[in-house]
């Protein structure tokens, strides 16, 4: 099994952070993973991406030409990544920052209200948590346990009241694509 | 300690801190910079010294400084930087002091940009600075060899007391993967009694220089240097191979482009295509011979550089005119996508292979 | 009366890749509004550093050249040794540019009363690299490279490059400015302004340094960056004139 995983959105949004979420979850669960930024001078203000390989095999090239997901949370980087999914690949996107209309019909679609979700739940920062929830029960490529102990440990000892919120986004967008 | 997920950068930084160098000597530049900050943060943990230099000519003779001190010490910039720090390669390998010297390679000439690139390897392979010297080049391709290679690169600099260049490149420097920092087989730990501490009333005093007015001296020191690069060429050859067992046709890449190719690969073998890859860890010493071994079962050879063509030179010579060599490279730090390989892979392939 | 809001004749129609706040892009404009002044827009040569600013030669509009990292002041030495003695060369450079790879550079350029100018922006850090000690960081100043703030024990003293270019016999006119509220910016185009002339009557080396906001590195927002030149950095670089030799080889 192998993901191929690309998330972008502006910089600020959290998109690095989600990538390295997945990558120590897949690192976790005894798989191979490698996280690629993209870095320099478009970070400032412009969009960021980074590419996540979740693989039962060696990684060969962390660069990804053709992911198998892509997790959008803005305009432009739907534009620039949805012509890139592999035919029957999978776009995730915040609908509440994407509003464009999906050109693709070989790719399964899901637009799923992340910061509305967030917002309920008391934390508009979790929206993140919501789409990878979802990315999850999607793919199967990770296990919600996994996730949890990568949360665990990027949060840190100051931050572990923020777990349960976290738990409960993730469980949100789990369902969002039962 | 188990596997921990580190950015390429930093992985440097904590495995020369595992091969014992406690001094490092930087200044900033992307996209090496994640480890001089790593170094300002952890090597006061360790009680050792991190100092910012004010400048990339500095901070090499620093390193000069703090090896002819005894210590092992490092050193790390990216492409422009690194040619600044070429003089003082030149006089440690003058003056055989053992050093680690990072190159966080990218696009160039000039200021070029901050993106991955493969064009400093004129540069690193073939001595770089003035004078007839030559420093051992480690290129690892994956974070956990990193572990391995930094290790080593403090081990063949002390052995052979000579600079060594660690060479990667931006993707290299910024991506994470698991890594376990384990120690390597062969550490060594040499006493060197040849370094100016003090003489501490032993009354022999001891110099380090890299001048010698006489020219018949002068001579045998460069005969002593060419004798030492003669042992490094026998012994510290490094090199890797992928599907080579039954290959017709041999990619040859290092680094990050190795990675790519060898994805390219898998693809084009699911095709059927009898193809494999070589990978030079070492780039000097070369793994000349090594490469030669396979003439004979070879069509047909491509060499995938991020580059307009250096290592292609090296390829050259191995093979000797009897395998046809073909090139691909990508310059100004863009990286071939593996699809593009593929592509490139078939096209060379066809006619050549069965 | 002009109209305030009107972009200067000295820059060009594009958007700059400065961070919300930033001030190089008030200095830029200061810069531009005194060559356009001056109507020396076309005799102008300026010279880009390695920083922030290494793109400054797609916002200037008179011919540029960009130089290697802290080499700018030799850069523009050969500019202005072989042309004709009309020209205005220029030099914009960071505090890591001109204070730490460069310091040799300036400090020739100004021994040798070089008849060029040179816009200092000091922002007590290295913005490009992502914010890394420079050598005027604050002591105490937390970066990327002084995680613990700057020790003076094993980070040094931070330099005051004014008044250490001030005592060379070679330098002309210089200034400390600030662009932390419009008073001072106003002055700063004075400053500027001063510099400039000094090079057209051919009085040698001139230099402006312009106290400047890094809030994407100092990790305030726009408004604490200004407070904080204010009040933390003014106080360590005191603003005003240096140097101010009036005519070619007099004495200050
Ligand atoms: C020889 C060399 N060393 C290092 C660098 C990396 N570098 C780019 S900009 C910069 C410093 C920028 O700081 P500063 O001059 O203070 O300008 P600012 O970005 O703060 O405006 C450095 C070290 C380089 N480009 N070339
Ligand atoms: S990093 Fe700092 S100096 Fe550079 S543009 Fe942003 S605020 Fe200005």
């Amino acid at each position: 099994m192998k993901e191929e995983i690309i998330i972008a959105g502006f910089g600020g949004q959290g998109v690095m952070s989600m990538g390295q979420l997945l990558a120590f979850a897949g690192m976790k669960q005894g798989k191979e993973v490698s996280w690629l930024p993209s870095y320099g001078p478009e970070q400032r203000g412009g969009t960021a991406n980074v590419s996540v390989v979740i693989s039962d095999s060696k990684v060969g090239s962390p660069i990804i030409d053709s992911p198998t997901t892509v997790i959008l949370l803005n305009n432009p980087s739907f534009e620039k990544f949805e012509k890139k999914v592999v035919p029957g690949g999978n776009i995730l996107t915040n609908g509440d920052l994407v509003n464009l209309p999906c050109k693709r019909n070989d790719i399964s679609l899901f637009s799923i209200q992340a910061t509305t979700i967030a917002e309920k739940l008391g934390n508009h920062r979790v929206a993140g948590m919501v789409i990878l929830g979802a990315f999850i029960e999607k793919t199967g490529i990770l296990s919600k346990e996994s996730l949890v102990e990568a949360l665990l440990h990027v949060l840190g000892k100051e931050k572990q009241h923020l777990i349960p919120v976290n738990i409960a986004a993730l469980e949100s967008g789990m369902e969002m694509v039962l | 300690m188990g596997k921990v997920l580190m950015k390429g950068n930093e992985v440097i930084g904590e495995a020369a801190i595992l091969a014992g160098c406690h001094y490092f000597f930087g200044y900033p530049i992307t996209p090496q910079s994640e480890l001089v900050a790593y170094m300002a943060k952890r090597l006061p943990e360790v009680k050792g010294l991190f100092l910012q230099a004010e400048s990339e000519v500095s901070a090499i003779n620093m390193v000069y400084g703090a090896s002819s001190a005894g210590v092992r010490v490092m050193t790390s910039s990216s492409s422009p930087g690194f040619s600044l720090k070429q003089e003082g390669i030149s006089y440690l390998a003058a003056a055989n002091l053992p050093a680690v010297i990072v190159n966080i390679a990218r696009g160039g000439p000039g200021l070029g940009n901050i993106q991955p690139s493969q064009s400093d390897y004129f540069q690193v392979t073939k001595g770089g600075g003035h004078g007839d010297y030559y420093t051992p080049v480690l290129a690892p391709s994956t974070l956990q060899e990193i572990v391995d290679l930094t290790q080593e690169a403090f081990r063949i600099a002390d052995q052979y007391r000579t600079p060594v260049i660690l060479l990667g490149d931006g993707m290299l420097g910024q991506m994470m993967e698991p890594v376990e920092f384990l120690k390597t087989d062969n550490q060594i730990v040499i006493d060197k009694e040849w370094a100016t501490t003090g003489t501490k009333g032993d009354g022999s005093p001891k110099t380090i220089t890299s001048l010698d007015l006489n020219d018949v001296k002068l001579e045998e020191r460069n005969c002593k240097l060419q004798e030492k690069y003669k042992l490094i060429r026998r012994n510290e050859i490094k090199v890797d191979t992928y599907l080579m067992e039954d290959a017709e046709m041999a990619i040859v890449a290092y680094g990050t482009v190795a990675r790519i190719c060898q994805s390219a690969i898998d693809r084009v073998r699911d095709e059927g295509m009898k193809i494999g890859l070589i990978r030079p860890i070492s780039l000097w010493p070369y793994p000349t011979d090594v490469i030669a071994s396979y003439c004979e079962r070879l069509n047909k050879i491509v060499v995938v550089e991020m580059s307009a063509g250096q290592m292609v030179e090296d390829v050259r010579l191995s093979v000797e005119g009897k395998v046809p060599i073909s090139f691909y490279g990508r310059t100004g730090g863009i990286i071939p996508t593996v699809e593009e390989l593929v592509e490139q892979f078939q096209m060379h392939g066809n006619g050549v292979l069965r | 009366m002009k109209v305030v809001f009107e972009r200067s004749k000295g820059l060009l129609n594009t958007e700059t890749h400065y961070c919300p706040g930033c001030t190089h892009g008030i200095i830029h404009r200061l810069v531009a509004e005194t060559l356009e002044e001056m109507d020396v827009l076309e005799q102008t040569i300026g010279v880009a550093s390695v920083g922030c600013s290494v793109l400054s030669y797609q916002y200037f509009n008179c011919d540029m050249t960009q130089a290697a990292h802290g080499r700018a002041p030799a850069v523009a030495t050969g500019i202005k040794r072989v042309l004709p003695k009309d020209r205005i060369v220029f030099t914009y450079q960071g505090d890591g540019d001109l204070a730490s790879i460069g310091m040799g550079e300036i400090v020739h350029a100004a021994a040798r009363g070089e008849n060029i100018t040179v816009i200092f922006v000091n922002n007590a850090i290295y913005g490009m690299t992502g914010g890394q000690m420079a050598p005027t960081s604050l002591l105490g100043q937390r970066t990327a490279t002084s995680p613990e703030g700057r020790q003076p024990q094993t980070q040094g003293l931070p330099i005051r490059v004014s008044e250490m270019l001030a005592t060379l016999d070679g330098a002309s006119y210089i200034e400390r400015v600030s662009t932390h509220d419009v008073a001072h910016v106003m002055k700063a185009k004075k400053a500027i302004r001063k510099a400039f002339l000094t090079q057209q009557e051919e009085k040698g080396f001139s230099m402006v340094e312009v106290l400047s906001t890094c809030p994407t590195n100092w990790g305030l927002n726009p408004e604490e960056s200004l407070q904080w030149v204010k009040q933390e950095m003014v106080p360590y670089y005191p603003l005003g004139v240096y140097k101010d030799r009036q005519y070619k080889g007099e004495e200050s």
